[in-house]
């Protein structure tokens, strides 16, 4: 018989938060020091009251905007009690009854073809803390770090027919959520919950489902997925035991799954209203104001990218992170042109920060400053290498360019005259890098082309000296 | 009775051990928080301090405010005549007021008792920011005081928009001393509720009622038939927020901890069964049920829409009247009794308090009298209660 695989999906999402969702602690979980990013109200003490981060609502209501969500004007935030040592209140603040975002839709392309991904909902909540076990003392310690860190949980339905499908889904969440800034969706910024059944094909009706907890990369995923399939049919086909509903955790060195002692499935988690938080009502204005700050998908980014002569392979860099987006679109504003954008994001920008250690997701520069430097390479203004250093002065210390051009003399050398006489001079003085051209060695063109250059301290106007330079040489010849 | 468990110094004003006192230890009145040093004060006892006050010390309350008046505290010692730590501190004029916080009605019997005067404000008109949580849909700190003008004054005090408290109301400031003049108001007397009331305390209220006459305000009685609803639906909201509140305290970072453990589980139930009493215990299981999920709907949430009832019904009843008499606890003295009897003695009384906790409305007792109003009348209680007390003299 054959059977199809039938897969849900819940993924939590790490927001890219200034603060965490209800106090004023700094919002990520990969902080320094254990413990080092926390207060009263994420370690849970009595007497401190949830203050909801505005901007959580916002990513919120923006990634359900981009998976087609219908967005709930009316929210609210719930309890979800249960003890675990790394939940310093003994219960999460979540949302359960009038989640944020339902009803959604995303497609994914996998080599099979297209396949449309329902979304259930989407609910914003606070994340837990994380417990360390230390073996040399054999204890364990909690990190509160993360506690309060804004997450959103997606839930999908049960839509997935292959692992190809999960992976191309949450490729695709990936890229949208770093493009539009909702989440960095670092190693671990990102977390499933992989809910698994078979059933006949053609069948309508679900098998019995396991739930695999709390997966985060993305060829664990794959490999669970493969290998609980095997596991499912062969307790179907040939009887090797029987499938029962529960929870299970994968174990990425042995390669296998393993039922979880379930006091998870066993838990009532007693929900209810947070009496804390008032319902939060999202009004025609504030939507607008969301749907404003959105960007458009990177889709349409890269279709408008390539409509402009940009290759595959550099609006793929481009469309990484959304910074590199509106900056490419602002200097193209101004009036750049789109070789010279594209190579100075991805080329002379890229290489001073790999020389600072930084990654080009880190670019930040004026639009109006990076324009100036790309005007003033293109018409010569400035050769290019000066225009290098001029950039590396703004990225360094935010400088006006046409200032520190002046204050440096970098402008390029444009007069013909004292280009003529350095390139004399050059010749003169290299008779035999003249006799090489002249027999036959065009290389030592460039040569004798650095050496005027030298001379005019790197800021003769390069297009003059190559003409002046071969000018002279054809008289010799 | 214990009423100071820290006395500060020669300050004149008390606050309870459900408010935070930055570096004085704080209890609550339970076991569990033995030894719980804040790090910071409530924003009302900030901001008494503020306008002038000096704190006295920390006042005796019941395990987290859930009994009567205080009896069954870490710190009870066991009195035949039960009475409020703070109540009794202004009786004897050994402080000028007092903050307490008012989640079941406890600091309105304690002013009964005592024969002093307390409010409860309207919801939202007080940070809750530094309150030991209990029941947080419905507790509010509150002004106790010897009369209603150093009640108001104090109350004053504390009220206004807090920032660090999501349900804070927006008006930074209140003015109580805006009420209209008693005479041609309209005031109720609470049927279901003067009937449940001992002989004595009847009395309290008619002879109330004579001085309201005597200032020109109409008195009728007024059948509410909503109260015994509106009782158990404050009984479920708050025995679940409690249950949830308090589940923070396991004996793992602050508080009391149990010596006898082997591993966390150990740790968890020995801290919780040693730290907490009877009647904590007892709510939290009743919280803990009315919200398990076979019970959510018909009761946690059916309290939900009970309170928007009995809402809509004072709405409607402080159309035609200003204030709403009732009785704040059925007698005029308890006696000490058994806490295996605690749960339900609480319940029984929690009658004549719920509906201000339930539905957020200002309540005050003066002169052994609970006077209501609607939402922001604190200042029409404050002119009874002022011009009842000029009868007197």
């Amino acid at each position: 018989m054959k059977y199809e695989i039938v897969i849900g999906l819940e993924t939590h999402v790490e927001l890219n938060t200034r603060s965490k969702i209800f106090c004023a602690c700094g919002g990520h979980s990969s902080h320094g020091e254990p413990n080092d990013c926390v207060c009263p109200a994420c370690c849970g003490m009595p007497g401190m009251l949830p203050v909801t981060n505005k901007r959580v609502v916002e990513l919120a209501v923006m990634a359900g905007l981009m998976l087609n969500c219908e967005i709930n004007r009316y929210t609210t935030f719930d309890k979800k009690s249960y003890y675990y040592p790394d939940l310093p209140c003994a219960y999460q603040v979540t949302q359960w009854f009038h989640p944020i975002c339902t009803n959604g839709l995303v497609e994914v392309q996998t080599k099979n073809g297209t396949a449309k991904i329902g979304i259930k909902q989407i609910h914003m909540e606070e994340d837990a803390g994380k417990l360390v076990h230390d073996d040399w003392s054999d204890t364990t310690l909690v990190d509160f770090n993360r506690t309060s860190v804004p997450l959103i949980e997606i839930v999908s339905r049960p839509d997935f027919r292959s692992a190809e499908e999960v992976l191309a889904y949450l490729e695709k969440l990936k890229a949208m959520f770093r493009f539009a800034n909702i989440s960095e969706c670092e190693e671990g910024a990102m977390r499933c919950d992989v809910n698994i059944s078979i059933r006949p094909e053609g069948s309508t009706e679900l098998g019995v489902r396991t739930e695999i907890k709390n997966m985060s990369s993305l060829s664990s995923i794959e490999r669970a997925i493969k290998y609980e399939t095997a596991r499912h049919m062969d307790a179907i086909e040939r009887q090797t035991e029987v499938l029962v509903q529960e929870t299970r955790r994968w174990d990425d060195i042995k390669g296998k799954t393993f039922s979880m002692r379930n006091k998870e499935t066993a838990a009532d988690y007693r929900y209810f209203p947070d009496p804390n938080i008032m319902p939060i009502v999202i009004d025609d204005e504030w939507l607008e104001k969301i749907k404003a700050d959105m960007p458009a998908s990177p889709e349409e980014k890269a279709a408008e990218y390539r409509a402009l002569g940009v290759s595959d392979k550099e609006i793929e860099l481009l469309i990484s992170k959304r910074n590199l987006c509106d900056l490419f679109d602002e200097l193209l504003m101004k009036g750049c042109n789109v070789q010279d954008i594209v190579s100075w994001i991805l080329t002379e920008c890229a290489g001073v920060l790999r020389k600072k250690g930084q990654v080009l997701d880190e670019l930040s520069i004026p639009a109006e400053k990076l324009a100036r430097i790309i005007a003033m390479t293109a018409s010569n203004e400035v050769t290019r290498g000066a225009g290098r250093k001029i950039l590396v002065a703004v990225l360094d210390d935010d400088v006006d360019p046409d200032k520190f051009c002046e204050e440096n003399n970098l402008a390029a050398q444009g007069d013909e005259s004292l280009i003529n006489d350095v390139v004399k001079k050059v010749i003169e003085e290299n008779p035999g890098a003249v006799n090489d051209y002249l027999g036959g060695k065009t290389k030592a063109f460039q040569a004798l082309f650095g050496g005027c250059m030298k001379q005019l301290r790197g800021n003769g106007d390069p297009a003059i000296i190559r003409a002046q330079l071969e000018n002279e040489l054809a008289k010799l010849s | 009775m214990k009423e100071y468990i820290t006395k500060i110094g020669s300050g004149d004003l008390a606050v309870d051990d459900t408010l935070l006192t930055k570096g004085v230890e704080t209890t609550a009145g339970s076991k569990i928080l033995s030894g719980f040093v804040p790090l910071f004060s409530a924003e009302a006892v900030e901001r008494a301090v503020k306008a002038g006050y000096t704190v006295s010390g920390k006042t005796n309350v019941g395990e987290f405010g859930l009994d009567l008046v205080g009896e069954f505290s870490n710190y009870n010692d066991g009195d035949e005549v039960l009475r409020g730590a703070a109540a009794e501190l202004i009786a004897k004029g050994e402080v000028k007021g007092a903050l307490e916080v008012d989640l079941n009605g406890a600091p309105r019997r304690a002013a009964t008792l005592s024969g002093t005067d307390f409010i409860k404000p309207t919801y939202g008109t007080v940070s809750r920011y530094g309150i030991i949580p209990c029941a947080c849909s419905g507790e509010q700190v509150g002004a106790a005081a010897a009369n209603a003008a150093e009640t108001k004054k104090l109350l004053a005090a504390v009220a206004g928009h807090d920032g660090k408290d999501g349900t804070s109301l927006p008006a930074e400031a209140y003015d109580y001393s805006c009420g209209k003049e008693p005479a041609g108001m309209k005031a109720g007397i609470i049927t279901q509720l003067f009937e449940l009331a001992s002989e004595e305390t009847k009395a309290v209220i008619k002879g109330y009622a004579e001085k309201l006459k005597a200032l020109g305000v109409s008195v009728e009685e007024v059948s509410v038939e909503e109260i015994a609803a509106a009782q158990s639906a404050w009984q479920i909201l708050m025995a679940a927020e409690t249950c949830n509140n308090v589940s923070r305290y396991d004996g793992v970072k602050f508080g009391y901890r149990t010596p006898n453990y082997k591993n966390i589980d150990e740790l968890y139930i020995g801290s919780r069964t040693e730290g907490m009493n009877l009647l904590t215990k007892t709510t939290v299981l009743y919280g803990s049920d009315v919200l398990s999920k076979g019970r959510y709907f018909t009761c946690y949430d059916k309290a939900l829409k009970v309170r928007r009832v009995v809402a809509e019904r004072f709405g409607e009843l402080f159309k035609t009247y200003d204030l709403l008499l009732a009785p704040a606890c059925g007698k005029t003295e308890y006696k000490k009794y058994d806490i295996t009897r605690a749960f339900e003695t609480v319940y029984g009384e929690s009658v004549f308090t719920a509906v201000p906790n339930l539905i957020g409305i200002p309540a005050m007792v003066t002169k052994g009298v609970q006077l209501m109003a609607g939402h922001f009348e604190e200042k029409t209680l404050f002119k009874i209660a002022e011009s009842a007390e000029g009868t007197d003299k």
